[in-house]
């Protein structure tokens, strides 16, 4: 059985405390109206904030912007712009807080599905990890419910996250007017909460099965998994889609991009895989795992090879299409990144492709485990600037910026995930001795 | 000097591993092994130096991408310019998104095909080479190994091998090398 390291433990609650304080300081420096704004961007205008490039801004670009919900009626107006400013400003801790949550909570689903994976095509080679994998879905119950209350205060247009909740902004929106009876929000709740029930039933139920399993003399509940396990994969997919549109893409209604579930499907499996990567080599340098050797670590970081490969192929495809074809609808959305948000957009590539696939392209290296560690904190660290791309641009626009709202975020749900993940792991044992193909995986070797 | 080796097949491949690994604890030497299929395992148990096909193929790898830039550069931009979705910019790098399948292809074109030539070239196989197994039951279902007496005694060597599991053993005079 696994203990809790008092240290681990102690880490976690600084992060969390130091991360709460943070998002605290990040909502409360957020002006309240547009004199503060004015006031801020006076006072920025001297050491080059990135606010200054929005007081700078034609505001006939602006116009499509949807972050303030009053497109229609940005002029070149000195206060309709300040006014834009703070609504973007104002948008900016709530954006961090959810960029932040979704990508520990899809780690948390990422390592699920890949965890469904293994039972349903009855993998060999991986039953020692079944635990570490177990333990990091264990943070799908917490992230979810906070995952659902931040929808919720976005989808019911409280924070203004959503542009579509907006009732003005439909008000004079055609498109947002047709799209209606699918984006708004009651269906975007009652969905999320459907899904969400689905993927933590699946969770506690191959749960209850895998534990009973240790015990039983034959394969009775190891078959039960792989059924229930098979069939989650199907509802998974197409609930991670319509998921994929519902929570990120619908920042930018008028925009769509068909292959945009697979797209966060790949960013979330390439997380989910690195970070049981990264929980393992922990638990081998506490001294525990015994049974798990080099060649497991060599296949995961395989699989980490392979997937930011998968991730970058769909970015590519994503952007190339839209990029070749140029209709003015599609476009604007990559135009919006290259232009406003040039170094994380192309950074992410760097980050997510080309430092992996260099660094994790020798078969002797996958078996390093510092190089396995390095690459997987850049992997994950690509992963949340993907995310931020990918909301960052609708909500807050111009005004972007990683500062304390950002970082604060990140740190407080990194120490929640830790926390949550870690304790889960002390319940049941760190080997799931009664899987028919533990064996196969003990004497797992490349 | 005309040496002799022994020839000693085998039916299965764990036993297999395991006569070679005590083969080699003997100290005696193993000329070649011949398999019907991949052996997992056997090039380590045999000792034969890590392969450096990777490496090559890496190199390959870039050789095609290089080829690739090259050849878009000089088709799309330079010998016959043309304006494909309102793009006349006529700059390599403002049109590169277009051509990154066919860096891709070619990438992985170059990477495979001259790999398996390397290989092929690198195990001396070529079109119409006369098979140089001895013994065809090792395309079949047998293992064979052979192993160079030397200077050992011949019944002695024979006795040890058909005790690692050999199913016939045969003392051949060493011919030739092709």
């Amino acid at each position: 059985m696994y203990t809790l390291p008092s240290k681990l433990k102690l880490f976690a609650i600084v992060l969390m405390v130091i991360g709460a304080l943070g998002i605290v300081a990040g909502f409360l420096s957020t002006p309240s109206n547009t004199a503060e704004v004015k006031e801020m961007m006076a006072s920025s205008h001297d050491d080059g904030h990135s606010v200054e490039a929005t007081h700078n801004d034609d505001h006939d670009t602006v116009k499509v912007d949807h972050a303030d919900g009053h497109g229609e009626s940005v002029h070149d107006d000195e206060e309709a712009h300040l006014e834009h400013v703070l609504h973007q400003l104002q948008n900016r801790p709530w954006s961090s807080l959810y960029i932040a949550c979704f990508l520990f909570f899809m780690i948390s689903l990422g390592v699920l599905a890949f965890y469904a994976i293994q039972i349903a095509s009855q993998a060999g080679w991986s039953p020692v990890l079944f635990r570490v994998m177990e333990g990091i879905t264990s943070y799908l119950i917490p992230g979810g419910i906070i995952m659902l209350i931040l929808l919720g205060l976005s989808a019911f247009n409280f924070n203004h996250l959503f542009v579509w909740a907006d009732p003005e902004v439909i008000a004079h929106d055609k498109l947002l007017q047709g799209k209606s009876g699918w984006l708004n929000g009651w269906g975007v709740m009652i969905r999320a909460m459907i899904f969400l029930g689905g993927w933590i039933a699946y969770r506690q139920i191959s749960l209850k099965y895998s534990r009973m399993q240790d015990d039983a003399t034959d394969g009775k509940w190891f078959k039960k998994s792989f059924k229930i396990s098979a069939g989650f994969l199907v509802f998974f997919i197409y609930t991670e889609s319509v998921m994929s549109w519902d929570w990120l893409m619908s920042f930018d209604p008028h925009w769509f991009s068909t292959l945009y579930g697979w797209y966060v499907f790949a960013g979330m499996i390439v997380c989910g895989i690195t970070t049981i990567a990264l929980v393992t080599m922990v638990l081998k340098s506490q001294g525990y795992l015994e049974y798990v050797n080099d060649s497991h670590i060599h296949d995961l970081a395989k699989f980490m090879f392979g997937f930011s490969i998968f991730w970058t192929y769909l970015w590519f495809s994503q952007f190339m299409l839209i990029w070749y074809a140029n209709i003015p609808e599609e476009v604007t959305y990559f135009v919006t990144r290259i232009e406003d948000f040039k170094l994380p957009f192309f950074g992410m590539v760097v980050m997510n492709f080309i430092f992996p696939i260099l660094v994790l392209m020798n078969s002797d290296y996958k078996r390093v485990n510092w190089f396995v560690v390095l690459a997987g904190i850049v992997i994950l660290l690509g992963h949340y600037v993907d995310l931020f791309v990918m909301v960052m641009p609708a909500t807050v626009g111009t005004s972007w910026y990683f500062g304390i709202p950002e970082l604060s975020s990140v740190l407080f749900f990194l120490g929640l995930f830790i926390y949550v993940v870690f304790t889960a792991l002390t319940k049941a044992p760190l080997l799931a001795k009664g899987n028919p193909f533990i064996k196969e995986s003990k004497n797992f070797h490349y | 000097m005309a040496s002799k080796v022994i020839h000693a097949l085998y039916t299965d491949d764990d036993i297999l591993l395991q006569a070679v690994k005590r083969v080699r604890e003997e100290r005696y030497y193993i000329e070649e092994v011949f398999t019907p299929f991949p052996v997992h395992g056997l090039d380590k148990a045999m000792g034969l130096a890590e392969t450096r096909i990777a490496i090559t193929s890496f190199i390959y790898g870039l050789i095609g991408l290089t080829v690739s830039i090259v050849m878009m550069n000089y088709i799309m931009i330079e010998d016959w310019p043309q304006d494909i979705g309102g793009k006349p910019s006529f700059s390599y790098i403002e049109n590169m998104p277009a051509f990154v399948p066919v860096m891709f292809e070619l990438t992985v074109f170059f990477a495979a095909h001259l790999m398996v030539i390397t290989f092929y070239m690198r195990s001396r196989l070529w079109p119409f080479k006369k098979a140089e197994n001895p013994d065809v039951r090792t395309t079949d279902d047998h293992f064979l190994m052979v192993i160079d007496t030397g200077n050992n005694d011949v019944e002695k060597v024979s006795k040890f091998l058909t005790d690692t599991g050999a199913i016939e053993i045969s003392l051949i005079d060493k011919q030739d090398d092709h």
